[in-house]
């Protein structure tokens, strides 16, 4: 191991003092937003549904990553291992990367990363996961930015969007609880008037954590919810606004048309409204992510982008894939079903995880 | 589903037949290029390599080089390949068990499963006549077990009353009991979505099934799913033993490589696919069909089941009658228009049509949509009766009524018009030649003789289309805005689609020409 591994891994202790220690500590955290949301993690542990030992996020995501991370080190182990490096060898590996869900264009430019000046010598399995793991941050750290809420905006209004069964629901109760606990006033609103049921679940989730739920019968139009809510918000003088949306295929062009005219809406109460827009992806899917976030993109004006479901499966790697393309922000990602399992985008976790670099280890090595 | 795959793969065909001949690195390449192809389209990449594999292993044993049409050869080994990693024959749920017949529904959060167990128990009951129970064991996400009795009250599916506090376990059971009792034929289970590497939920659905004995399992998975579609497949199948695949969502835009990679991890069934979300719309999966839709073949066999279930046949007849005596007027127009709408639109009509996918682009860009459609078919039914019969009789002032009354332009009236001309011209043309393509066409939909019944198996085989299409490309007048030859080159068998440049698809005795791929944008 290099020296520049020993001190990259020195640096992340200062970060690992943070996830598994204190959560008091947060030096580097990335930006405001996202410092103070460990906090809530702690006050909201005796809740039933939490974890009776919460277990740290970097260890969820580890967790939920391992298949992928053991899926591809193996693979980088099994190429590389003593061998020169060749054509084939190279091949390999994009073949790999693109089976972690990276695309294509990623997997290829990590390749000639890779190749470069090291043709025909002798390459470790460590030194590749290195630059793989620092290739992919290079690619996420732009976009790892937190959800900034604008005080000045009453209510700063969210709407969140996706496909259906992404999470948007989920995802929703989540961050309203986060909210919550950050002592700001929220109100959601039950914009799935499809989905049977769906409402009840947002209702519930206001139940949990104190909000109000706008909603109209199952059927309605989530245009006119939007307008009154947000009307109902500013009289309320409410911080924060969430409307909840029916998932929707993004090819489907009626569908999106209706989305189209929710946000159009919005802009008549508020002509700064939706503040944020968030689509939420499904870690699960592959390469229809991209279309996801191009066609959401275009017709809701998407502003960041929340990644669920990373606890079960092991991909994600697609994210790399929009981060270059896209550039659009990461603000979070969901790691489980419980309320807390909604965690700040980091992008050298996220990177080392996918690379399969196993920072326990590390961290006792140098320890 | 499947349109981005089968455009890429048939590019990389017409590469492969437009040469004479091959070289073992020709077919390398090639090769290279499917397995790239199939990977953009998340099939897995273990399923990937043992595809690749089967296909170069027989490329060898046919010695395709050799052969006298070596790009065909290939594509038809790729073909045969594919279908039997999908699976050759439609493979629909089981019920010969004693009843209550235990379905159960697992996946991921998120997958379907509950929109789905729906759309099951409701094709249960209406085609098979089964009196069917659904229970929903998701006691962990909010209102998910709401969520299906509000389902069931919609479709009209009785469900297991709600006890709460009951463990997934205790209601499964419950849920048995209760179908024993009250003489159902089905009982649905609807589970929780787990992840399939969340231990203490992978042993509860374990308990489950011991506890129910379902005599299916389904797996409900989003067509979507990248790589992992096959660690996901693979531990399902190891932890309860699935029967079958739900693939959902395939009406996304999503590639479908997860329908190759879990078929072929599993090698379990995919027992029907999820098209939209309104409760019927839920499939048969036919793999040779899909096969077929993946290759650019298009997918003819449904086109024609599509369109028998939803065409007017007396209308129909009555058109082909007055195609054939060479009368067509702006009435029949609107009833053939309102006939693609009702199939499907232009849109789900192309992507069953062979060699469609490669023209995908130039369909966009020529802003063809079912937006028009409905817009020609507006100005006609703004013009009188009489109008319509003759549309002689239209000058520039009832134009200009007519324009109003639709809400368009009187160009656009003008160039309806035009196409009414042309199309009436031409069939005015074919009207005689009896066993023209028009006449051979009706009655190959059915409407010239004897019905459906008349044909065999209901459908025209492949000879009989590609004779079909011979004819047509025979008697099909070359048309000023037709698309270049060679926008249409041909897959294997099917060979082109000469009949769309001109006005007609099959079926619908003739669509005015959209002038879709011209001047007009």
């Amino acid at each position: 191991m290099s020296d520049d591994d020993n001190q990259a891994g020195g640096k992340k202790r200062g970060l690992f003092g943070r996830l598994f220690g204190g959560r008091d500590a947060a030096p580097a955290a990335p930006a405001p937003a996202s410092a103070p949301l460990p906090e809530p993690v702690a006050v909201e542990a005796p809740q039933p549904e939490a974890p009776a030992e919460p277990r740290s996020w970097w260890r969820r995501l580890k967790e939920g990553l391992a298949r992928s991370s053991s899926t591809i080190s193996q693979g980088i182990a099994d190429v590389f291992t003593k061998r020169k490096l060749d054509a084939a060898m190279l091949d390999e590996l994009e073949d790999i990367l693109i089976q972690a869900d990276l695309g294509v264009a990623t997997a290829l430019r990590i390749r000639d990363a890779v190749g470069k000046g090291r043709y025909d010598k002798q390459i470790e399995p460590d030194e590749v996961k290195a630059i793989l793991a620092s290739e992919v941050e290079k690619a996420l750290l732009p976009v790892a930015l937190p959800l900034v809420v604008d005080p000045a905006a009453k209510p700063f209004v969210i709407l969140v969007v996706g496909v259906n069964g992404s999470g948007k629901t989920t995802t929703i109760g989540k961050l309203a609880g986060q909210f919550a606990a950050e002592g700001k006033s929220v109100m959601l609103a039950a914009g799935d008037t499809f989905r049977a049921a769906a409402i009840q679940q947002l209702e519930i989730w206001g139940e949990r954590i104190g909000a109000r739920v706008i909603s109209r019968p199952q059927g309605a139009d989530a245009a006119g919810l939007a307008f009154d809510a947000i009307t109902q918000a500013q009289a309320e003088g409410v911080d924060v606004l969430m409307m909840d949306t029916a998932g929707r295929l993004q090819n489907r062009k009626e569908l999106m048309a209706e989305l189209e005219k929710v946000v159009r809406v919005m802009k008549k109460v508020d002509a700064a409204a939706p503040h944020a827009v968030l689509l939420v992806l499904d870690a699960t899917v592959g390469q229809n992510a991209m279309s996801q976030v191009e066609i959401f993109g275009r017709v809701a004006g998407v502003t960041g982008l929340v990644m669920t479901k990373l606890d079960g499966t092991a991909r994600g790697g697609i994210l790399v894939a929009i981060a270059e393309k896209f550039a659009l922000p990461v603000h979070f990602i969901g790691v489980g079903e419980g309320r807390d399992d909604l965690e700040p985008f980091e992008a050298r976790d996220f990177a080392h995880a996918i690379a399969g670099i196993d920072r326990d280890a590390l961290h006792e090595r140098t320890a | 589903m499947f349109e981005g795959l089968s455009e890429k793969l048939s590019g990389i065909f017409d590469q492969l037949t437009r040469r004479g001949a091959l070289s073992e690195a020709d077919v390398d390449v090639a090769m290279r290029e499917v397995r790239r192809a199939l990977l953009e389209a998340d099939v897995a990449l273990d399923v990937v390599r043992a595809f690749i594999d089967k296909v170069k292993e027989r490329a060898v044993g046919a010695n395709v080089v050799k052969s006298i049409s070596p790009g065909q050869m290939v594509i038809k080994i790729v073909n045969d390949v594919l279908i039997e990693t999908l699976g050759s024959d439609a493979d629909p749920i089981n019920l010969e068990a004693a009843a209550p017949v235990g379905v159960m529904m697992v996946g991921l959060q998120g997958a379907g499963k509950t929109t789905t167990a729906a759309k099951i128990a409701k094709r249960l009951r209406d085609r098979y006549k089964r009196k069917v129970l659904m229970a929903s064991l998701d006691v962990k996400r909010p209102a998910a077990q709401e969520q299906l009795a509000v389902l069931g009250r919609q479709v009209g599916i009785e469900t297991l009353p709600i006890i709460a506090g009951q463990s997934p376990v205790e209601i499964a059971r419950r849920a048995e009991e209760v179908a024993r009792l009250q003489g159902f034929d089905v009982v649905i289970l609807d589970t929780a979505g787990r992840t399939h590497i969340d231990e203490p939920l992978m042993e509860e659905m374990a308990q489950i099934k011991a506890a129910a004995n379902p005599h299916e399992i389904l797996l409900v998975a989003d067509a979507l799913t990248g790589q992992d579609a096959v660690n996901l497949a693979r531990n399902f199948d190891s932890r309860v033993g699935i029967t079958g695949i739900v693939l959902t969502r395939t009406d996304g835009d999503g590639r479908g490589g997860a329908a190759l990679s879990m078929r072929a991890v599993t090698g379990k069934p995919i027992k029907l696919i999820g098209t939209g979300e309104k409760v019927d719309d839920l499939d048969d999966f036919h793999p040779s069909r899909i096969a077929n839709r993946i290759l650019g073949m298009g997918d003819i066999v449904s086109l024609v089941e599509k369109a028998a279930q939803s065409i007017d046949a007396e209308k129909a007849q009555r058109i082909a009658d007055k195609m054939r005596k060479g009368k067509f007027d702006l009435e029949d127009l609107a009833d053939q228009l309102l006939q693609v709408e009702k199939i499907g639109g232009l849109g789900g009509i192309m992507g069953m049509l062979p060699g469609m996918a490669k023209m995908k682009s130039q369909i966009a860009g020529a802003n063809l949509d079912d937006r028009m459609i409905k817009r020609q078919r507006a100005i006609i039914l703004s013009m009188t009766p009489q109008e319509r019969r003759n549309p002689d009789i239209l000058k520039a002032s009832r134009k200009r009524r007519i324009a109003a009354g639709a809400g368009a332009k009187v160009e656009e009236i003008n160039r309806l018009l035009k196409q009414h001309r042309q199309m009436a011209d031409m069939m005015k043309a074919m009207g005689g030649a009896k066993r023209g393509p028009m006449g051979k066409m009706a009655e190959m939909f059915g409407l010239g003789g004897g019905g459906m019944g008349g044909l065999p198996g209901g459908m025209p085989s492949q000879e009989q289309i590609a004779e079909m299409q011979k004819q047509m490309g025979g008697a099909a007048p070359k048309l000023p805005d037709a698309p270049p030859p060679g926008a249409f080159s041909a897959p294997p068998r099917l060979p082109g689609l000469p009949g769309l440049g001109g006005p007609k698809l099959p079926g619908l005795g003739g669509l005015p020409n959209f002038n879709p791929f011209g001047k007009k944008k």
